[in-house]
């Protein structure tokens, strides 16, 4: 799958408490949270971000809390994929889990600004950047969770399977 | 090749012999836990998997702790809907309002975890078992909801990296600080998706209730697993509250680790995590006279009985400074009990602190102590993030009981032997 969007930059150490607020958990609601979303770390951003956007961040993205809501927020904001040098362990899971896409790549993050438009091919992990002309290719993933990626999410593999 | 206590508990819950770090591997899971903030998100994703029942109304564990008492409607709305799961599903350890506490405090003292046990847990914090030699992790509510359905998980077999503590602990210095210092000395990502082993004879002699605070801020440092070999304190902890028979793991002496970092505690004082990140860590007397509006004293990483026992023993007699507000938790209602019995509720009572039912609340910007804008905190909590416990213009300086409770008295942070 191919995805054309704008991009939103963060720092390292994005915590979950940033992605999404622990004063909006009282709802599971992808519409309710994605109007909070990325809030602490930047007030603007639920009023600029647009479907299909894509959030480049440095290291450790997703840190802190095991609050699925984060990821479920980006989602819902019309985030089309996050772009990492290395995502926190539940949130990667979580990504994954519920089929929000993720890529792991330290070139594409040092080399990508706030603004630039990147076209991104999920299944080989190349990300094109349409400003500067550059490539860069992320880190594949074990053929195990390319599976679940593949059928967009952890309860539909499961399903799957039987 | 031996190896490490993770790699066996692992391996042992995957029917394999051996593992080794990056495997990917299948396991059977003794405990899935979740809470009021991730269960009702797991919800609807355990109905799609079109299951009549739980893998195991014993095993399947549900404490509505986050937002409880009902904070709001919509807590009230999604609190309904986990009590609704428990009661269709029969969930045996399901703990209301009045029997709760907080989960992490709650589920080793009714012996729900155990060593050698394998646990997930829809809450980051769920690390915190790994104090009783269990390999225990944090996870989102879809695994929680595909846990609770198929009694299964997938797992990255971890490398491993091991801390070793030696020398005295000085007074004052607690489980939080070790934890705080190792934090601030490898960085918030430190330990990126690693498994955490705490050893050395500091620990040894550290308290259960200390190996929990510990074990419980693994994920402060990126961890998958904070873990503790079990020795006889294990033993006489889990001996009268085991409801289920449980197995010793032990790492090899030729287990291999990605690393061995070695701490010499001796000279060590307690410390204070600045905001806003749990790595921001500087000896207690360089963050002096810094003014507080708030200290919170609990959570799940210091919330147990020698927490508040600190807490009073420093509070005894003394008053809370007239400009601040002081609320402390015990974690559990057997906490909150044996607290009043040894007096120190009228200890904190009687020198003007507010006494809360368990709850996690102010902890994570819940409820019960939300901070205004540009507000000071110090806390014995685990998370100091922008707006973590209110306004985001909010500050939270995170500490171990007893500097929190000296500060409590002068109204600005505190070393515990100035007022104690």
């Amino acid at each position: 799958m191919s995805i054309k969007g704008r991009v939103h930059k963060f720092g390292s150490d994005v915590d979950t408490d940033a992605i999404i607020p622990a004063r909006y958990l009282n709802t599971i609601d992808p519409k309710e949270l994605a109007a909070h979303c990325m809030e602490d770390a930047d007030p603007q951003f639920p009023a600029k971000v647009k479907a299909g956007d894509i959030i480049v961040a440095d290291k450790n993205f997703g840190c802190g809390s095991s609050r699925e809501h984060a990821p479920i927020a980006i989602k819902g904001a019309g985030v089309s994929c996050v772009i990492a040098k290395s995502f926190a362990r539940i949130f990667y899971r979580n990504a994954i889990n519920i089929g929000l896409p993720i890529l792991e790549s330290d070139e594409a993050v040092d080399s990508i600004a706030a603004g630039d438009e990147l076209e991104v091919d999920l299944a080989s992990g190349r990300i094109y950047n349409l400003r500067s002309g550059e490539e860069f290719k992320a880190e594949p993933f074990p053929a195990f969770m390319q599976e679940i990626i593949n059928n967009g999410g952890l309860i539909n593999y499961l399903i799957d399977k039987g | 090749m031996g190896m490490t206590i993770s790699q066996k508990i692992l391996a042992d819950h995957a029917g394999l012999e051996f593992v080794e770090p990056g495997q990917l591997i299948n396991c059977k899971l003794d405990v899935v836990l979740g809470n009021d903030v991730t269960t009702p998100v797991a919800i609807p994703e355990f109905n799609k998997l079109g299951k009549k029942q739980v893998f195991d109304k014993e095993r399947v564990v549900l404490v509505p702790d986050h937002f409880t008492p009902n904070k709001d409607i919509k807590s009230a709305e999604q609190n309904k809907t986990l009590r609704e799961f428990a009661r269709r599903y029969e969930i045996k350890n399901y703990f209301e309002v009045g029997r709760m506490g907080i989960e992490h405090c709650l589920l080793p003292e009714q012996g729900l975890v155990l060593p050698g046990y394998l646990i997930i847990g829809a809450d980051s914090h769920t690390c915190t078992y790994g104090a009783l030699g269990a390999f225990s992790t944090g996870v989102g509510s879809t695994d929680m909801a595909a846990g609770m359905a198929t009694g299964e998980g997938w797992f990255k077999v971890p490398e491993s990296i091991r801390f070793v503590f030696n020398g005295v602990l000085p007074q004052w210095v607690s489980g939080k600080d070790l934890i705080l210092h190792l934090i601030g000395d490898i960085g918030v990502e430190g330990a990126r998706y690693m498994s955490m082993e705490f050893s050395g004879e500091v620990i040894k002699q550290l308290s259960m209730d200390s190996r929990f605070t510990m074990a419980n801020m693994a994920i402060e440092a990126g961890g998958k697993n904070g873990i503790f070999e079990p020795d006889q304190k294990t033993l006489d902890y889990v001996s009268d509250r085991a409801q289920k028979p449980f197995k010793i793991f032990t790492s090899d002496p030729d287990a291999r680790y990605y690393e061995t970092r070695e701490y010499n505690v001796s000279n060590m004082e307690p410390v204070v995590a600045f905001p806003h990140s749990p790595e921001n860590v500087r000896p207690v007397t360089q963050a002096a006279d810094i003014t507080v509006d708030q200290v919170v004293i609990g959570s799940c990483t210091n919330g147990r009985l020698e927490d508040l026992a600190v807490a009073a023993s420093i509070l005894k007699g003394k008053k809370v400074h007239s400009q601040l507000r002081v609320i402390i938790l015990p974690g559990t209602q057997n906490i909150y009990l044996e607290a009043l019995r040894n007096g120190y509720i009228e200890t904190f009572v009687s020198a003007g602190a507010v006494v809360s039912t368990p709850t996690c609340g102010p902890c994570l910007g819940g409820h019960m102590g939300i901070l205004a804008k540009g507000e000071k905190v110090i806390a014995t909590t685990n998370r100091n993030f922008v707006g973590r416990m209110g306004h985001p213009e909010s500050e939270v300086y995170l500490s171990n009981p007893a500097v929190a409770a000296a500060s409590a008295i002068t109204g600005r942070i505190t070393p515990p032997e100035a007022v104690a």
